[in-house]
């Protein structure tokens, strides 16, 4: 069934436009003082939310033992394909022998980089974190490709709460270890 | 101004190098009036984008800055903020454009337009009284040219600038500016009608009080006791309504709607030429305010039923054109403030209102006003 829609017709002063135009000029004018939305960027750092995926960036535990194992997984599940790992042994007299495999080289293309955060998705180690830096530019193409020192500068240390890798008898004394 | 003129004119009969000071001088006179006209346009393209961005919610252009001004301690800042040096930064930006002609133009009238759009309104900046002085016991205006016929002198020339849109429109040869300019010049045709029947009872009404109603400067001097805003209310607002459709502003800017025109006549110019399109727009909103504030709201008069004193002096010029300035910057906010509230209207609702709504209504308003005065 057809519905009627009924349309009021409109009293004289309202077809004059003034009171609409008048109530338009107040609105208008009371947007005028309103504080403003604009933020100005470089002077102004914008308020990033939680969760914001800036800059993938490579981590230490807070003994400051690098986390990555190099198993390439983030390297396989990247879409932009902007990892390469050199995977490499942890040499027989470190202390973390037992872990085995540590990166040899590890870099990341920023200019490849699409910020999905699938490495930290796919990473079992923790290693790979993406964090809040969202500013990165270069002059050469070189210098946009960060290699392992400057990928754990930017990480710094990210402590966890599982010690995945410490000994049993060495969890007992987690205070007064000697690593 | 015009004692000034008169003296050097005494000086004239005296020998040629008299003639000679008589006419620079008055080119003088006439390249300041010029210059006010063009300072307000400039500073109103600042207000505009300044407001627009207020009203949006944003801050405006606020980065510009030219190294050395800029390092001024407060001045610098102050100009930076306000976006004051984008204004100088446009204008170079149009000035050095490459400023190539479309092959497909009718060149002479394509480059005749801007100039025919432009001039008009520096010329009738001319009779424009923008404060007064006081000599020999009487008020004389400040202005370039003060004659009786001068109300008569504005409205002729300031409808030339329909030729100016007209020749951009049929000189570039090209679809959308010909509909521009078609719309553009009958719109200004139609309003004008409007514009001159409230002129008229205008000056009517100024005849009471005045000798010569037809001089600009004698109806603005009229004022002294009640503004004509508040004698005559509803001529002042049609004349208001037809000074937006005269200048294009917006509701009223069916010749530059950017949704189904590009964007107006001056869509083939580009750099320098369309620089002074642009800056024609901009002084014709300044020249309009100007006018209103003559006409209707108390031109040099700081409230209404009160006026500077005479025996002041000098000071008392400097506050009227002080005041006069004030309120022609409040009049070019209230345009701007307007553009960015209302929405713009058809070209056949223009029309319609135009002769339907505002013509019968100020001819309504002239023969109340006709009845008034005989009674």
């Amino acid at each position: 069934m057809a519905i009627i829609v009924e349309r009021r017709r409109l009293t004289w002063m309202e077809r004059t436009y003034l009171p609409q135009i008048v109530s338009g000029l107040w609105i208008t004018l009371k947007n005028l003082f309103k504080p403003k939305v604009t933020l100005e960027y470089p002077e102004q750092a914008p308020i990033l939310p939680p969760g914001y995926r800036g800059a993938p960036t490579l981590v230490m535990d807070s003994a400051g033992r690098e986390k990555c194992v190099s198993c390439q997984l983030c390297e396989f599940v990247c879409p932009p394909k902007a990892i390469k790992i050199v995977p490499g042994e942890i040499s027989g007299n470190s202390e973390y022998a037992y872990i085995e495999k540590a990166p040899k080289e590890f870099e990341i293309n920023m200019l490849r980089c699409i910020f999905c955060g699938y490495c930290e998705e796919a990473c079992p180690e923790k290693a790979i974190v993406l964090q809040q830096e969202f500013s990165l530019n270069g002059r050469t193409r070189a210098e946009m490709i960060r290699n392992k020192k400057q990928l754990y500068e930017a990480g710094g240390v990210l402590p966890d709460k599982i010690k995945k890798w410490k000994k049993v008898k060495d969890t007992a004394d987690l205070e007064g270890g000697s690593h | 101004m015009v004692t000034l003129c008169e003296i050097t004119a005494g000086a004239a009969e005296a020998s040629i190098w008299g003639v000679v000071g008589h006419v620079l001088l008055l080119f003088l006179f006439s390249f300041i009036a010029a210059m006010v006209v063009m300072t307000f346009a400039g500073l109103s393209v600042v207000a505009e984008r300044k407001v627009c961005a207020f009203i949006q919610g944003r801050l405006g252009p606020n980065r510009t800055a030219i190294p050395i001004v800029a390092a001024i301690p407060l001045l610098g800042n102050f100009l930076k903020r306000n976006g004051l040096m984008q204004l100088l930064a446009d204008a170079l930006k149009f000035l050095f454009k490459e400023d190539p002609i479309p092959g497909h133009v009718n060149k002479f009238w394509y480059m005749a337009a801007p100039a025919m759009f432009l001039a008009p309104v520096l010329i009738v900046g001319a009779v424009i009284p923008f404060g007064v002085y006081w000599s020999d016991g009487s008020m004389h205006p400040i202005a370039v040219a003060d004659f009786d016929l001068s109300i008569i002198f504005m409205l002729a020339i300031s409808s030339l600038t329909v030729f100016g849109g007209l020749m951009a429109g049929w000189s570039s040869n090209s679809k959308l500016p010909y509909i521009a300019a078609t719309r553009s010049g009958a719109q200004i045709i139609s309003y004008e009608l409007t514009m001159g029947i409230t002129i008229v009872t205008l000056v009517i009404w100024a005849a009471t009080m005045v000798e010569n109603p037809l001089n600009i400067f004698e109806v603005a001097a009229a004022q002294s006791g009640l503004w004509f805003c508040i004698t005559q209310p509803l001529g002042a607002f049609l004349f208001l309504v037809a000074l937006f459709a005269e200048t294009n502003r917006l509701p009223f800017d069916v010749s530059e709607s950017e949704a189904d025109l590009v964007s107006g006549v001056h869509t083939e110019y580009g750099s320098f030429k369309f620089g002074l399109f642009y800056v024609g727009e901009y002084g014709h909103m300044a020249l309009a305010s100007m006018l209103f504030v003559t006409l209707f709201l108390g031109a040099w008069y700081p409230f209404p039923g009160c006026e500077w004193p005479s025996d002041w002096g000098w000071i008392s010029s400097v506050l009227s054109v002080f005041t006069f300035l004030v309120k022609v910057a409040f009049m070019i906010f209230f345009f701007i403030w307007m553009r960015w509230t209302l929405p713009r209207f058809r070209y056949d609702q223009v029309m319609r209102l135009g002769w339907s709504v505002l013509v019968p209504l100020g001819i309504a308003n002239f023969v109340f006003y006709l009845v008034l005065i005989s009674l």
